[in-house]
């Protein structure tokens, strides 16, 4: 049993509170991911767990230990860092073998496991080689092997792949995935990229300032945000989200949402369909493409209409060509919010009868 | 004017060439010159007297002391100011403001000028007034001569050669320390790694470029000690402190012996070019570079 909690756990630098508060709990064996904009308190988060840094209060529980005043060494807990901070002046082999030399393994088994390990990440042939001699991915591998030798109760990474070029990261990515369902350890990985999140966690733990906003899996996470931070963050292009007020001019029956207290309405930029005519059956836009982004299999156009700009994206559909077309998000696929932000699930599927033009007439 | 591509490297670097020349090269080839002569500065002829003035020092008894003086002197000096430097920099590498009172006060010395430091202590080794050995009566040890004595005067100038290097040693050891990346210690805290074996298997082979350097120009400061040997032993007693260096200006500007003093001023460069080398071959291999 590894479970990770953590209660109430709060951490202040120089007075400043940078997390308050947080209760997590992460699954034993899971693939937990902690997600973020930058300065939202994960990479803080991953140290407390690791024991770098020591929270202001609350406590930490590693299974079924109060971990909260153990140090790093003796948490069982091993650590993947950002630049891999591996041993400069050490042999790969050296790297690897430097935790079970400190837990005064017997050097015949020490010897059998890094080969073992070595074996499996693909770093045989350089066992003896210094990291400098060695490329990203190659670091990056002794990184996870010295991390996988110690055989921990839980992995903790730290953006281990962001030092990488996009073709080595998807590779690794998926290399990670399959180590951790071969391991069938805990795994905590912090990022600041939605798309890792998405495609490896199996549970995603979304931040923002010190506060855990929402955990779900990844595919919750993207059909059900339960706010507009999550529906923005998660997601590329971002929620196309607009304010009601700037649609009430336009629309007959925008009041009414606003008495129920909606303040925002949002559709994902690829749940959109472009039309030469308004349409009748769902919610419609009138608007100016103003750029065209070509992707190969999608194409994300960027679109002007009377309330602000919007992004809309298809897949494996014939470029539009016209310079005015029509937006039409059918009303399922609509999201609301209230001023705070905060999703209002109980008016999914409402229709609302919108439809604009150019010129801000209503026609529907 | 088809030549000038070629030229116009050689004329880019004349200027600095020049100053080399003249500055660096033409005074060694003039030493060199002049440790085959004989002459005293004054008389308008210069004897040309082959190797006599090598022969003339190396079976001299006074320059096997003058040698032994500066590699025990310099041996002293480098490994007392560095190992204490390395100890300091490790206690001292904390920003709070204490530590960094206390960084300024182990520098201070370094700016002070030698020839006043040399008074000072000086004063402070005065066997019979001076503070040392009031300070040593203090907690009961009998008085020691200092720098009146054969056998303390050497260590007594290698004291005063520690106390002012070490500031500067321990300065630059704390910058080599901070340029040590924080998440190695925390991948070795992660490891278990006890504190001596994170010093000794992290700390130190990521300080050797700096200890190569400290090594590299404290030896060669060392070998050229003149200040505190001129103003305060004067060589003396009995030639125990009678460097390298002093003994070429004795040599040359007191006895007007100019071709015996160029002689050993030979035999100083090419023991530092010796040093030097033997550095690079054997200690650059194992001093790792980022």
């Amino acid at each position: 049993m590894a479970q990770i909690q953590l209660k109430n756990v709060s951490k202040n630098f120089d007075g400043e509170s940078v997390i308050e508060r947080l209760n997590i709990t992460i699954k034993d064996g899971s693939f937990t991911v902690l997600v973020g904009p930058s300065g939202c308190g994960k990479t803080t988060t991953l140290r407390m767990i690791a024991g770098l840094e020591e929270q202001s209060e609350g406590e930490i529980w590693i299974g079924d230990h109060n971990v909260s005043d153990i140090s790093p060494g003796k948490r069982d807990v091993a650590m993947v860092f950002q630049n891999y901070a591996l041993y400069p002046t050490m042999s790969v082999r050296e790297n690897i073998e430097f935790g079970l030399t400190n837990r005064k393994i017997p050097k015949v088994e020490r010897k059998e496991l890094v080969y073992e390990i070595a074996e499996i990440v693909g770093l045989t042939p350089y066992l003896s080689k210094k990291p400098q001699q060695l490329s990203g991915g190659q670091r990056q591998r002794v990184a996870l092997a010295r991390a996988m030798v110690k055989k921990p109760k839980v992995f903790l990474m730290d953006e281990p792949l962001s030092n990488l070029d996009a073709k080595l990261r998807q590779q690794m990515r998926m290399e990670l995935i399959q180590l951790h369902k071969r391991l069938g350890t805990t795994f905590i990985y912090v990022t600041h990229d939605q798309v890792e999140a998405m495609s490896m966690g199996e549970d995603v733990i979304l931040m923002n300032k010190g506060k855990v906003v929402q955990q779900a899996g990844p595919m919750e996470l993207y059909n059900e945000p339960n706010s507009m931070f999550v529906s923005q963050f998660v997601g590329m292009p971002p929620m196309n989200v607009m304010s009601i007020e700037d649609l009430v001019t336009y629309s007959e029956d925008s009041w009414s949402f606003q008495q129920q207290g909606v303040s925002y309405i949002g559709f994902r930029p690829e749940k959109i369909k472009l039309l030469k005519a308004p349409s009748t059956s769902g919610f419609c836009l009138n608007c100016e493409i103003i750029n065209r982004e070509t992707l190969g299999a999608e194409i994300i156009y960027q679109l002007k209409s009377q309330i602000g700009n919007i992004q809309g994206k298809s897949y494996l559909t014939p470029m539009v060509n016209e310079k005015k077309v029509y937006v039409e998000v059918e009303y399922s696929d609509l999201y609301y919010f209230d001023k705070d932000g905060n999703r209002i699930s109980s008016i999914i599927r409402t229709e609302m009868k919108s439809t604009l033009t150019a010129a801000g007439e209503k026609t529907s | 004017m088809k030549s000038w591509p070629i030229i116009r490297p050689y004329v880019m670097i004349a200027p600095a060439l020049i100053v080399f020349l003249l500055f660096f090269i033409y005074p060694i080839y003039y030493m060199v010159y002049l440790s085959l002569h004989s002459w005293d500065f004054i008389s308008p002829t210069k004897d040309f007297v082959g190797l006599s003035n090598f022969q003339q020092l190396l079976n001299s008894s006074e320059f096997a002391k003058v040698l032994s003086n500066t590699l025990v002197y310099t041996f002293g000096t480098v490994v007392f100011s560095i190992t204490l430097a390395l100890f300091l920099a490790l206690w001292l590498n904390r920003s709070t403001r204490i530590h960094r009172l206390a960084q300024t006060a182990v520098f201070s010395p370094y700016i002070i000028s030698l020839a006043s430091i040399a008074l000072l202590w000086l004063w402070m080794m005065d066997p019979d007034f001076g503070l040392l050995n009031w300070l040593l009566s203090l907690v009961g040890i009998p008085k020691q001569p200092w720098l009146t004595d054969q056998n303390t005067a050497l260590f007594s100038l290698i004291l005063v050669a520690v106390w002012k290097g070490v500031g500067f040693n321990t300065l630059v050891f704390i910058a080599g320390l901070q340029s040590i990346p924080k998440d190695l210690y925390e991948a070795a805290d992660l490891d278990q790694s006890p504190k001596w074996r994170t010093f000794y298997k992290i700390t130190l082979p990521m300080l050797t470029p700096t200890l190569f350097f400290l090594v590299v120009t404290n030896v060669i400061v060392s070998f050229q000690v003149f200040d505190t040997v001129h103003i305060m032993t004067l060589g003396g007693p009995v030639n125990s402190t009678n460097t390298l260096v002093f003994n070429i200006y004795m040599h040359g500007f007191r006895f007007f012996n100019i071709g015996y003093a160029s002689a050993v001023g030979v035999i100083l460069l090419i023991l530092l070019a010796i040093m030097t080398w033997l550095y690079f071959r054997l200690l650059s291999k194992r001093v790792h570079y980022q």
